[in-house]
């Protein structure tokens, strides 16, 4: 359980994570076009969501002021040790979607830990997957978007062969 | 354009090309909307050198992000009730990726499809399921 987040949904970056799954649908950029659609307003796209790490403020995959981040800099890696793990890596990921949503509403995201549980596979050693639910919520209080994710950590790298 | 009943069968595909000859710029930007700056991502030096991948490699949020594009082409903006997915293989830049919606059911005002979406040497990145509201 962590603390709620607040993320407000604005046009542009709604404009800007369209760009980057490379959707050119103009119901994400275009508000005049978007209000002759059946929606009838911009809408995110489907997998906007998760984009509430930028309003986490600990976010913990976002170099921060002051503190050592563990990617490149004068060395491959910024940290002193080499970490344990090679990482977090995402398993699965899991939307519903209960209420429209659009620019000017204000979010507030619920964070709750789900089951936890082990695997071993041939390709990366020991795997541990923790589950996440995130419950977002609109100014009026409405259940909006539902999301379950799986994270898994691997004992090493996954082996391409 | 939105589905409706009486056009779709079990077993209809839509399918597209969602990324041709993926570069490591879009994952330079999609890292700037998402907010997760794993560097595995967007920094080869540490990817390769001390992570001990071949090179960065694409967020999964990115293939579904992708996948979504697909997805909402198909069904109309506003119209999904449920998307999720297994991300089965990581995606590298280079990659192209063709996503595909098969009709499993179509139930009243809804519809439940299988998703997949392949690299260009057939291997499956992502399986998943979704259902979106049609017109009867």
């Amino acid at each position: 359980m962590s603390d709620d987040v607040t993320m407000p949904v604005e046009a542009t970056h709604i404009m800007m994570f369209a760009r980057s799954v490379a959707d050119d649908n103009q119901v994400y950029y275009d508000a005049d076009y978007a209000k002759g659609t059946e929606v009838g307003h911009i809408l995110p796209p489907p997998t906007f969501y998760r984009s509430v790490a930028q309003f986490d403020p600990n976010y913990f995959l976002r170099p921060k002021v002051g503190e050592k981040w563990f990617g490149s800099a004068k060395g491959p890696t910024g940290i002193d040790e080499k970490p344990k793990s090679s990482g977090g890596l995402h398993a699965e990921q899991h939307f519903e979607y209960h209420q429209p949503v659009k620019p000017g509403d204000v979010l507030t995201v619920t964070t709750k830990d789900g089951e936890k549980w082990e695997k071993t596979s041939k390709r990366a050693g020991k795997l541990m997957f923790t589950e996440t639910i995130q419950e977002y919520r609109n100014q009026n209080g409405e259940l909006v978007v539902t999301s379950r994710s799986v994270g898994v950590k691997t004992e090493r790298p996954v082996d391409q062969g | 354009m939105a589905l409706s009943a009486s056009n779709l069968n079990v077993g209809d595909v839509h399918e597209e090309v969602v990324v041709e000859n993926l570069s490591r710029g879009l994952l330079v930007m999609y890292a700037g909307t998402s907010g997760d700056y794993n560097p595995l991502h967007t920094d080869e030096v540490y990817t390769v050198e001390s992570a001990g991948y071949p090179s960065v490699f694409a967020h999964g949020m990115l293939s579904m992000g992708l996948t979504g594009k697909m997805l909402t082409n198909y069904v109309g903006d506003g119209r999904l009730k449920k998307f999720g997915v297994r991300f089965t293989n990581q995606v590298w830049p280079g990659d192209t990726l063709t996503s595909r919606a098969t009709v499993e059911e179509v139930r009243g005002d809804e519809v439940d499809l299988k998703l997949e979406t392949l690299n260009q040497d057939g291997k499956t990145v992502i399986l998943g399921n979704a259902t979106a509201r049609i017109d009867a």
